[in-house]
């Protein structure tokens, strides 16, 4: 909402020297969103001219100037070059003088043109900041208006300075000058003249025919009629100038005095050409298949649940969204029904959204009108219109009303100061809610109390005294029973009339207190293990980014998943960012392999990422989430299908390694990154969760078919939690990576769900250690874990260790083997080892290796 | 020299000599002393301490002194010994430091050479700040609470008072989940944690809940459509809006320094009523901008004050719908923009470097923010 201060001086008497700045500070601190203050940068002089002489001169380019001699209170006349034409000699019109500044910062002096000398110039209503008004020319005056000589700017109102205003949803009466004007007059303590105040020369009958078929959505409908008027009329220049100050362009007399009323009143206004109105006006539900052709000249297919305005022919408009065309007034009309009605703002808003038709007027009925009104602004659009358009006002009048009086509410007389925490007097909170427009009154005996803020945390309030409402004396622990004004629909609950209390007492006056928490756990075991992983994989040398967690089947098809999928079976918004991204990430990499992408492409080529966040995996079966009531928590059963209804969402880790990892430099070759660093990060961050997992190979895409680690947890039959290794070469292309990049995604949460709770501490043998080296040749697709796995359950108890050191192959070894060498470690807890005991376990580890896998010991 | 001794074998000895026995030792000294190298001083040790060297030979003719003799001639080769054996030792200390500190000397390296063992990653920042809340008010004793990014609409919106058709819940811009009329959308605030934690804890509630969210903007330099919220909810027994101010206060101070507050200006937002706009006082000015043109502040614009979040009192009707005893119990709640918070704390320009996940990011920043 755009508010002019002058407007706002016309119903407060703001201090005279007061700006628009320091308006807009009080207002933010009664909570409007003031977001802008508009100061007008045009400085003098600008004065008012007589044409005194004016000659025309055709130009080359074929255009005609006229020099003109104006008189602007001087000895000697001005005379300057002007391009317009739409003046006679005598007229009035706005001189700007050289060394003024005209809006948009442009710099007036005399200069030379058209062979003249031009001692500044006669202005146009845009050159002026007041937009364009439509005549194509220059401002001329009313005759009389002005002498010449006369200060234009003080004239016009033209340094005026424009507060915008973004309106919250509970604030629609905010939506109009009367509204921030009351506002204004609270926050400096002075009364407001109310432009609704107006005498009604209704007679509340005989009006233009109505008939409400749905009481509920349309509460009050007022129609006037006005006739005979001149809809070719132009609108007076302040109220065009305020228009356009207020955002909105002039039109014709008609729909300008319309819109006026709507900023000044907050009510949207509808005007019908009488003539093309054909029979009663009935306000109903749409019928299946029905079409309005709106006001831009659009057809819209109506919806049963749009609320119309009708009349014999049909449709002639959507209730408080728009109009019809058919009906619409034009330069030929002469009689006008003015409309002026209250809709229900939950119709309003759903009808906005259905036709994505957002107008000045919706936007007003979806935060709700001030039922009272109608009557008011059908009246003064029929005023305006009688006075600038010739029209003579019938005291015909169609009143329909059924709208509720606002219900009265009853609240603890201190139930603000206990919300706020701070001593707000009776007087005070009595005074704060009759300056909102509350009517207050002592509550009956038997009213039901507001809840308590009581309890652990009860503020210590001083006494907040004592106040009498009407005669009846209150104290704090008394009740109110307060009406809200017809204006405010959004005050229904105690902490409503608390907030306008307590934004009026001041948000800065209530004290500042840290309440004591009972002591909370800190963080989770699976908080901190997550922290651990990420302070690990950065003390390993990778960076964290992030990605979005959008995806698409392009990605998909990057990383070569087949059609089959799982991964590919995704949640899909209705409606993305982009449509080639319309699913959820099943799968980290999806997002982070173009988060590398994007790297690379800007020349990071040696490159360590992780990422950690949520996967989204449909369930089997999809249900919709429920939507059970608000007046009470829902059910235990209700609760678990919201959640049920959830897919699951683990977090993942997710790390891509491209290039080098150790540069070539003065210490030698550098090294590449390659699979096995991808399985040392899984397994680390395995291993900083608490986890031992299984480790073997599979195939699986994104990864090279014989280079892909799956990690288990919870034994051999265990779960899987993820996979390592390095990418397939056609994912590295697609994705524009080096060859040979790799790449882990793990599920965070299942394994630090398998991770211990708390670790026992175990003794350890201060006895010597005996070493024992073995070398075992096997088959060469036998995993070294499988052959390690063996030897650890072979060796038995007295095993401390077993590390595999070396892995040969060749022609000693023969074709199709390989040779495994491990090292292995024996003690005992309670005495040193005698050889032939460290023989026979090593013999024990070995023996499993050869029943398992024909294992044969590699001598010398 | 002792006096002259009755008993005294008049043999004549004469390495046993004083005389003789002092011009050994000096001899002895003088060589260790002049041994250059520990080469020399292992020759001078041969000539002057080896088997055949004069002190070791002196010693054998004790034997041949009188046994009165004995004693006073053997105190007189000890003693000489012990000097040749002393001024070895002090000399191949003196050597061989000498020796080590050329060598080491020469070992020389230098230092600022790199080397080929990964550097330290970093951390998103985006995450350290979180987690720097996080520890704000676990410090306070409040427990971290979370959920899950695709969430139920009722949880979204219904549980916090932005009813279907009204304007607050077609402002969020949210992103629905298919098939429209899944009752899911993606969180377009972490609230819905707030929900979750009154419907699956009993007060006391103390909780903040950092997290992703989600709306249909565009990016762009100020807006992205994924973006870091964090969240506090405080459900107790007489809970007013001055322990709202004192908590906003006490993170102010912790995140930006001491002497600094909160200001709260009147908004609206379903979820709390009443309901503020929290300001923070400019940690950089100080307010020594405001209204003083040769002091401009870049990081207020010279308001003194620097827009951060919302908050307020929950709504009653929030708790009622979460099952909370609006008798007994009352709450407060605000939430702040992560990305935000760190374009003013941190001078990051625009928005886009925090999400298009650039290493160069991330680095800059390390493991601190
Ligand atoms: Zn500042």
């Amino acid at each position: 909402m755009r508010v002019p201060l002058s407007w706002l001086r016309e119903y407060v008497d703001l201090p005279a020297d007061v700006t628009g700045r320091q308006v807009a500070e009080q207002l933010i601190r009664a909570g409007l969103e003031v977001e802008t203050v508009e100061e007008s940068d045009l400085t003098g002089p600008l004065v008012v001219g007589k044409v005194l002489t004016y000659e025309n001169e055709p130009q080359k380019n074929g255009k005609t100037i006229r020099w003109c001699s104006l008189d602007i209170g001087k000895d000697e006349p001005q005379w300057v070059v002007c391009g317009a034409h739409n003046f006679e000699v005598g007229d009035l019109v706005v001189v700007v003088l050289p060394g003024a500044v005209l809006p948009g910062g442009f710099a007036i002096s005399a200069r030379k043109t058209y062979g003249h000398v031009s001692n500044g110039m006669i202005c146009s209503s845009a050159e002026l900041g007041l937009g364009d008004d439509g005549t194509h020319g220059i401002v001329v005056l009313e005759p009389g208006e002005a002498t010449p000589g006369d200060d234009a700017i003080e004239l016009l109102a033209l340094r005026d300075d424009v507060l915008d205003i973004a309106v919250t949803p509970d604030r629609g009466y905010c939506l109009s000058i009367r509204g921030v004007a009351r506002e204004a007059a609270t926050a400096y303590g002075v009364s407001l003249r109310d432009p609704a105040d107006l005498t009604l020369t209704g007679s509340g009958e005989n009006g233009y025919p109505v008939r409400v078929d749905d009481a509920k959505a349309c509460s009050v409908f007022v129609t006037r009629t006005v006739t005979g008027i001149d809809a070719t009329a132009l609108s007076p220049r302040w109220m065009q100038k305020r228009l356009l100050a207020a955002g909105m362009r002039p039109i014709s007399i008609g729909v300008d005095v319309a819109n006026y009323v709507m900023l000044e009143l907050g009510q949207p206004i509808h005007t019908y050409d009488k003539a093309r109105l054909s029979g009663e006006i009935v306000v109903r539900r749409a019928n299946a298949g029905e079409k309005l052709m709106t006001l831009d000249d659009q057809t819209r297919e109506l919806d049963a649940e749009d609320l119309l305005i009708t009349d014999d022919s049909g449709p002639i408009g959507v209730a408080g969204v728009m109009g019809g065309a058919s009906t619409e007034i034009s330069d030929a009309t002469t009689d006008v029904v003015i409309e002026a009605a209250h809709f229900d703002p939950i119709v309003i808003a759903r009808a906005s959204r259905r036709h994505k038709l957002s107008s000045e007027a919706s936007r007003r009925f979806e935060r709700e009108v001030d039922p009272n009104l109608p009557r008011y602004a059908a009246q003064r659009v029929a005023d305006l219109l009688a006075e600038y358009a010739g029209g003579t006002i019938l005291p015909d009048e169609t009143v329909v009303d059924t709208h509720p009086k606002p219900a009265p509410v009853t609240i603890r007389a201190d139930h603000a100061a206990r919300v706020a925490g701070a001593v707000i007097t009776l007087d005070e909170t009595v005074r704060h809610l009759a300056s909102v427009g509350c009517t207050i009154e002592a509550a009956a005996a038997d009213a039901v109390a507001a809840p308590l803020a009581a309890g652990a945390h009860a503020p210590v309030l001083a006494e907040v005294g004592v106040t009498t409402v009407g005669s009846t004396h209150v104290e704090g622990d008394d009740l109110l029973t307060v009406t809200p004004p017809s204006w405010r629909p959004d005050l229904r609950d105690p902490n409503d009339f608390a907030e306008e209390v307590i934004r009026l007492f001041g948000f800065d006056n209530v004290p500042s207190v840290l309440p004591a928490a009972p002591g909370g756990q800190g963080l989770t075991v699976s908080q901190r293990r997550r922290r651990r992983v990420a302070t690990a994989l950065v003390g390993a040398g990778l960076t964290e980014v992030v990605s979005y967690p959008f995806t698409g089947a392009a990605d998909f098809d990057a990383m070569g998943l087949p059609a089959d999928d799982v991964r590919r079976t995704t949640i899909k918004l209705v409606n993305p960012i982009s449509d080639e991204e319309p699913s959820m990430q099943t799968t980290l990499l999806a997002t982070l392999l173009r988060t590398a992408e994007r790297n690379v492409g800007r020349g990071a080529n040696d490159l360590a990422i992780f990422q950690t966040g949520l996967v989204f995996l449909p369930k089997a079966e999809t249900k919709a989430a429920p939507l059970p009531s608000v007046a009470h928590r829902p059910s235990d059963a209700e609760v678990q299908s919201l959640y049920d209804a959830l897919p699951d969402q683990p977090l993942h880790v997710g790390v891509v390694l491209t290039g080098a990892l150790a540069p070539t430099g003065w210490w030698g070759k550098g090294r590449p990154a390659g699979w096995a660093d991808a399985v040392q990060i899984a397994r680390l961050i395995a291993s900083v969760v608490g986890v031992e997992p299984i480790v073997k190979n599979v195939e699986l895409a994104p990864w090279h078919p014989g280079r892909c680690a799956e990690f288990s947890v919870g034994g051999p039959d265990g779960m899987v939690v993820g996979h390592a290794g390095e990418l397939h070469p056609k994912v590295c292309q697609a994705f524009g990576l080096p060859a040979r990049s790799s790449a882990v995604e793990l599920d965070l949460d299942a394994l630090i769900a398998a991770g211990p709770e708390s670790i026992a501490a175990q003794p350890f043998s201060s006895y010597p250690v005996a070493k024992e080296d073995v070398a075992l040749i096997v088959p060469a697709e036998v995993a070294a874990a499988d052959v390690q796995a063996a030897l650890t359950e072979g060796a038995g108890e007295l095993l401390e260790s077993v590390r595999l050191f070396d892995v040969y192959t060749g022609e000693q070894i023969g074709e199709g083997k390989k040779s495994l060498a491990f090292a292995l470690r024996f003690r005992a807890p309670d005495r040193t080892l005698k050889e032939n005991e460290v023989a026979d376990a090593r013999q024990a580890a070995v023996q499993v290796t050869v029943d398992r896998f024909g294992a044969v010991q590699r001598v010398g | 020299m002792s006096g002259p001794n009755t008993d005294y074998d008049p043999v004549e000895v004469t390495p046993l000599h004083a005389e003789e026995v002092e011009r050994t030792r000096d001899e002895a000294l003088t060589a260790f002393t002049e041994a250059a190298d520990l080469a020399a001083l292992q020759e001078a040790k041969t000539v002057h301490l080896g088997d055949k060297s004069p002190i070791v030979l002196a010693n054998r003719e004790i034997g041949a002194l009188p046994p009165q003799a004995r004693k006073e001639a053997g105190q007189r080769i000890g003693a000489a010994r012990k000097a040749i054996n002393e001024g070895f030792a002090s000399r191949l200390a003196v050597l061989e430091a000498e020796h080590e500190e050329r060598m080491l000397a020469t070992e020389r390296v230098d230092v600022t050479l790199p080397w080929h063992t990964p550097q330290l990653g970093a951390r998103h920042p985006l995450s350290l700040i979180s987690e720097q809340v996080a520890d704000v008010f676990t410090a306070l004793g409040w427990d971290v609470a979370e959920g899950p990014e695709v969430e139920a609409e009722w949880l979204n919106f219904d549980a916090l008072n932005f009813q279907p058709d009204h304007p607050a819940r077609q402002m969020q811009d949210t992103f629905f989940v298919e098939p429209a009329g899944s009752g899911k959308v993606l969180r377009t605030h972490t609230s819905p944690v707030q929900a979750r934690s009154m419907l699956s804890r009993k007060p006391p509630i103390y909780v903040i809940c950092p997290g992703r969210v989600f709306r249909t903007d565009e990016l762009d330099a100020t807006h992205t459509p994924v973006f870091y919220q964090v969240e506090g909810l405080v459900v107790d027994e007489g809970i007013t809006l001055a322990h709202l101010k004192g908590t906003l206060d006490h993170f102010v101070v912790s995140m930006f320094g001491e002497g600094l507050e909160a200001r709260l200006r009147p908004n609206f937002f379903p979820f709390t009523e009443p309901s503020a706009e929290v300001d923070l006082k400019c940690f950089v000015c100080r307010g020594a901008s405001v209204g003083n043109p040769d002091r401009p502040c870049r990081t207020c614009g010279s308001e003194g004050w620097i827009e951060w979040g919302g908050c307020g009192v929950v709504n009653p009707r929030v708790l009622q719908a979460n099952g909370i005893d609006t008798d007994r119990y009352s709450g407060f709640a605000f939430g702040m923009g992560l990305e935000r918070t760190l374009m003013f704390r941190n001078g990051v320009e625009d928005m886009r470097d925090m999400v298009e996940g650039d290493v160069r990011f991330s680095r800059q920043f390390g493991m601190e923010i």
